[in-house]
């Protein structure tokens, strides 16, 4: 029974805890889709020089831990350029950055996979390559990236509780700190797993209706 | 029917090499306004790569293309794409925008190449896409439609682009036999509307009913060319004389029938 105070009292404060959660992954996933679009776009289509760049840019976010990441960024480069961010903002930047790296991949195949002679069509017609990217080949890949691309949204719930690290005030922060003053961390952790299920599974739903609005007819699921 | 002798099309000794393989080696031949020129030949010969040095998809690495009295070769990017609009092209797998609508796939260069409004747009697509016996498809998409339709998709697609001249790469080859014969039908009505036409294609029946002249390539160079009565009946080599024997087995006779 006191189990369940500690849950009622804590509620209001560990609630607040999800609008900071879903405003650091939401606008992460933002950040990350606006990086990764033309990157992806740059790792097919562009020089040799900007897809080496880019490789480089992908390898180094998908390389590093989260952890060593924010640690870098936050106390290390933020500091150092003299830019003082909030954590809130320091954490959006660094997931931002690293779920552009992964996106431009799910992107990138999805541009690969409709073959060249999407781009030979658009040409034959009079469309510059730009044009062509743009208007032809985009829209088909962003659609074909969906079902790859809701894989990002758990990943980055998931990874979001990381940011506790640097004092992100998310869910799991607020539930580490009311656990430590109260003694009893199941009955809180558990409030804060439950949470993080059900922003998980209601984000997939909205993603799944998402996909089934833009599918374009006549293909297979 | 008598031609007016008006020079649409120059090619002028295209090479072209992959690595070390030369898949053209010097072709020349002209096309005049309101002709049908069919090229045959066997496969991995460089009839696809020719004609996409026509429309410069694939730049050539010597000779030059000459559309009317302008070199098409030899220009920057946007250049290119200008002249791109006057040659319409058909490819073999239809290369239709998988995620437009038929309508769709018919007006977007208008809006988006040609800067046309938007119901401007929409007419000339119906227009077209009537002109291909599509009209009551247009809400359909790519992947609703049957191969012969997508075809005849592309073909409105090209032609909505008021071109010059007409480049179809084998345009019959990925469809089903039952499916040629609507879009040979297509092509047939096109030719004797007037419009200018290069074709690649196997399909003998369409030669000899529709072709002004056939162009026989092999091993890169253009082997022979004549009228269709001249090369089915009197071939200056004997290599043409088997390759249409072959074809014909292959195909159906001279009068489209299978023998």
């Amino acid at each position: 029974m006191e189990n369940f105070i500690v849950i009622y009292q804590a509620l209001p404060f560990l609630l607040q805890g999800i609008i900071t959660t879903l405003g650091l992954v939401l606008s992460a996933l933002f950040l990350g889709f606006i990086i990764a679009v033309p990157f992806s776009v740059g790792q097919v289509y562009g020089s040799f020089w900007i897809k080496k760049l880019i490789g480089i840019y992908v390898w180094f976010f998908r390389g590093l831990p989260i952890l060593v990441l924010l640690f870098l960024f936050y106390y290390g480069l933020f500091n150092m350029i003299g830019l003082n961010l909030s954590a809130f903002m320091a954490a959006v930047l660094v997931l931002g950055l690293r779920s552009s790296a992964y996106q431009a991949q799910i992107f990138r195949g999805s541009i690969q996979s409709l073959g060249q002679g999407q781009m030979l069509a658009a040409q034959s017609l009079g469309m510059s390559k730009w044009k062509a990217i743009w208007n032809i080949i985009v829209p088909q890949a962003l659609r074909i990236s969906i079902p790859g691309w809701s894989n990002e949204y758990p990943a980055m719930l998931t990874e979001s509780a990381v940011t506790y690290a640097i004092g992100v005030m998310e869910v799991l922060t607020r539930g580490n700190f009311i656990a430590s003053r109260t003694y009893r961390p199941m009955p809180i952790y558990l409030t804060c797993a439950i949470i993080f299920l059900i922003l998980s599974y209601s984000g997939m739903k909205i993603l799944h209706v998402l996909e089934t609005k833009v599918r374009i007819p006549g293909f297979e699921e | 029917m008598k031609k007016r002798k008006e020079l649409i099309l120059q090619i002028k000794n295209i090479h072209k090499s992959f690595g070390e393989n030369e898949v053209l080696k010097g072709i020349s031949f002209d096309v005049f306004k309101g002709e049908t020129k069919v090229i045959i030949g066997p496969s991995g010969m460089g009839k696809s790569t020719l004609l996409r040095c026509i429309n410069q998809l694939t730049i050539p690495e010597q000779g030059s293309i000459w559309l009317r009295d302008q070199e098409v070769t030899h220009h920057n990017v946007r250049e290119m794409n200008r002249f791109r609009q006057k040659i319409g092209m058909v490819f073999q797998d239809f290369n239709l925008f998988d995620h437009l609508n038929a309508i769709r796939n018919v007006e977007i260069a208008l809006i988006k190449v040609k800067g046309m409004k938007k119901d401007e747009a929409r007419d000339k697509g119906m227009q077209e896409l009537k002109k291909v016996g599509l009209g009551k498809q247009a809400l359909l998409y790519p992947a609703e439609l049957s191969g012969g339709q997508k075809q005849r998709v592309s073909i409105a697609r090209a032609l909505a682009m008021d071109p010059e001249v007409m480049l179809f790469d084998e345009p019959t080859s990925a469809l089903d036999p039952e499916l040629i014969g609507e879009v040979l039908g297509v092509m047939q009505k096109l030719a004797k509307e007037g419009m200018t036409m290069v074709v690649v294609t196997h399909e003998m029946g369409f030669a000899r009913s529709v072709a002004d002249e056939i162009i026989f390539l092999e091993k890169g160079r253009l082997l022979e060319s004549g009228p269709p009565g001249k090369l089915f009946y009197q071939p200056k080599y004997q290599r043409t004389k088997k390759f249409l024997f072959k074809l014909t087995e292959l195909y159906g006779d001279i009068d489209g029938e299978k023998t």
